[in-house]
Formats: structure tokens, sequence, C-alpha cells
């Protein structure tokens, strides 16, 4: 499923990376530590998180995440637009509190790495 | 010197964390001066500072700091009211009351270690300012700022946001007791730090740092981190 059908889906606001959003999603994880998600994720994975700080884009652009989904209607800071928009990062904001919105994704199909490792 | 020392305001810290009984262990560990930096408040800064003064050690006010990115950030101050404007701050974006069954009790003293009050406030959450913000904050009114025990998988600049922002004006980062190999964290360009992080009295000066100057003053700390005129820091774990 790529970005733009998500946000329709979902009813997510783009806050950025307007232009990137045909990238096809190819899983998800959800943490609000930088330093698991420099571990953790893949490149691809669409990132759940309320962090808003302007590290996220770094970390998004190092694992070359598809986007990143804030939650509970969280805005991105002045500073991690900026950045963002620089970086032709997508940031989306989803008014759903983190565990609404992971459970709405994965009805969407969106797994986890552990579930393809498990061949669901 | 040991200038991460919790008192019995912290909700973590121990109730044994007493002015009279935290500046008689630093002075038996050999410590020539200490902080306290109990979390977001300096409550119990004054009580520990005149505690310090009766038996001659120097004693630094502070506040670890939590932002609301739930990383944990030291603010020295040399100045009490400077510290106390901080405070002020910090406390108006704190959030909710304490449970002590859940989180421990929260005891203001005096300096002979007498209870005077309990904060009703829940010190251990985070306070609604961005790090950005906070770290700003306390270089304004003159503070050192340090991210606290960075080598941490939770609660530190580096758990939180995967490494330390490039252009936040930090003054140091303290690596904690149980640092590994210390060059890991070299490549920030910060200065490093070591100290305790005590919530018990055996913990204090466990992890010190030597610092190299006039006085034991921030401001001295602060000139020794930048090298300046020959004052230094040097990191010492307590078994070295």
């Amino acid at each position: 499923m790529r970005l733009k059908e998500l946000a329709a889906a979902l009813d997510l606001e783009v806050r950025t990376g307007g232009d990137k959003l045909a990238s096809e999603v190819q899983g998800g994880y959800a943490s609000d530590l930088m330093s698991d998600v420099m571990a953790g994720a893949e490149a691809g994975d669409v990132w759940v998180t309320l962090q808003t700080h302007q590290n996220i884009v770094a970390v998004a652009a190092m694992k070359e995440l598809a986007g990143i989904i804030l939650i509970g209607g969280r805005q991105p800071e002045t500073e991690t637009v900026r950045k963002a928009e620089a970086r032709q990062v997508p940031i989306l904001v989803s008014r759903l509190p983190a565990f609404e919105l992971v459970g709405r994704l994965y009805q969407l199909g969106i797994r986890g790495r552990a579930a393809h490792a498990a061949g669901a | 010197m040991d200038l991460h020392i919790h008192t019995c305001l912290s909700p973590c810290g121990d109730l044994s964390m007493l002015p009279t009984a935290v500046v008689e262990r630093a002075r038996q560990a050999g410590l020539d001066a200490i902080g306290i930096c109990d979390h977001n408040t300096a409550g119990n800064v004054s009580a520990v500072q005149e505690a310090g003064r009766r038996r001659g050690l120097p004693v630094l006010g502070g506040m670890e700091i939590t932002t609301a990115e739930e990383a944990h950030v030291l603010a020295l101050f040399d100045r009490l009211e400077d510290l106390q404007r901080l405070e002020s701050l910090v406390r108006e974006h704190l959030s909710g009351d304490n449970d002590p069954e859940a989180w421990g009790e929260q005891i203001l003293v005096d300096a002979d270690d007498e209870p005077v009050g309990i904060e009703e406030r829940l010190l251990t959450g985070a306070v609604g300012l961005g790090i950005h913000r906070i770290v700003g904050e306390i270089r304004a009114l003159g503070g050192l700022a340090v991210a606290a025990h960075v080598d941490k998988p939770v609660f530190s600049v580096v758990s939180q946001l995967g490494f330390v922002p490039p252009e936040l004006p930090l003054d140091a980062a303290e690596l904690s007791a149980h640092h590994g190999d210390r060059n890991e964290y070299l490549g920030w360009g910060l200065p490093l730090l070591t100290f305790s992080d005590a919530h018990f009295l055996e913990e204090i000066g466990r992890s010190r740092t030597l610092l190299r100057a006039h006085e034991g003053t921030v401001e001295e700390l602060r000139l020794a981190l930048q090298g300046r005129d020959g004052r230094s820091v040097a990191m010492r774990a307590a078994e070295e």
C-alpha cells in the first residue's frame, strides 16, 4: 500500500513531503526511542511515534523510512518541519492514539517485520 | 567532584538521602565538592548547601530536568536565585500529582534532616518543554547544561533522540557510573564528565570527575570544559 492511500484511508494530515507519498510502504515500526528505531526499523517502514523533535527527520532519512506518522494530533516542531521539507521526509499526523493507529494500519495490511519473518 | 546526587525529594531517591548524611558520605568518599540534582526540582538544594557549609563541603545547586522528549538534562548553577528561576519555569510545565505508593515519597527537608514538607506535584514526569527550550533557558540564566547519562538505554538524549542534535548548545555530556568504552562517546564533540547519579548513600562518589581549576564552582567547571588557561577535567570511576 502506498503512503497516500494510507493517508486517505486513515484521514491523516500531511504536514511535509507531500510529493513523496507515492512510495510503497513495506512495513511498519512503532517506537518513541529513536535509538531503538535506528536499531530496529527497516527501509520502507512507516514509523509511528509521538516524538516531534527534529531528530526524527534524520533518523527517518538515515533508515530510508517511507514516512513518519505522529499520533494523538501531535504537530512536528517548526525546525522539524523545516528539516523534513529540506530532506523530503513525509510527516503525517493522525488524531488517533498509537494503539488505535497501529491497529488500523494492521487492518490495512501493513505488517511489522516479525510478521514478515514468520511468513504472515 | 560528584555533581549528580539525588535527595529524598526525588521519588526514586532513598529516604536516607538527607542533607547531613549526604554531606558526611561525600566527605568520607573524599569528594571536594558535590552537586544536588533532584528530578525537576531544586527544593532541597539550599538545605544540603547549608549542611555542606557547616562541614566545609561546597555544594552546587542543580536539577535533573526531564524534557518533553523524556531526555534527562542536568542544569547546574552557582547562584541559587538563577536555579530557582529555572525551577519556576519547570514547575509551570509539570503535570499531575504524586502517588507516593506508585512513585515514592517526595520529602522536603531542612539542613538538620528534619522534614519540613511534602512535594505534592509529581516530579518524575516529563516537563512540557522541549530540549532546545530547556537547554536555551539554562544557558540564558547562566547555568551549565549537561546531557545526563548519555550511555543509558532510557531517559538519555541518545536513547530518546538517537544522537545528540549538533546545534543543541550543551556544555558537556555525562557518562553514568557503568559506562563502557568512553571513546565511543567522543564523536559528538562534547566534553565528557562522569558523576554517580546517586540515589543511595553508598553510591555517592562511585563515579566522579576531577576538576583542575581555581575553585569548585560551575563557572570554573565551564572554563575547564573549554580547556581555558590550563584548567581541565578528567573522568574517574570509583574503582580506578
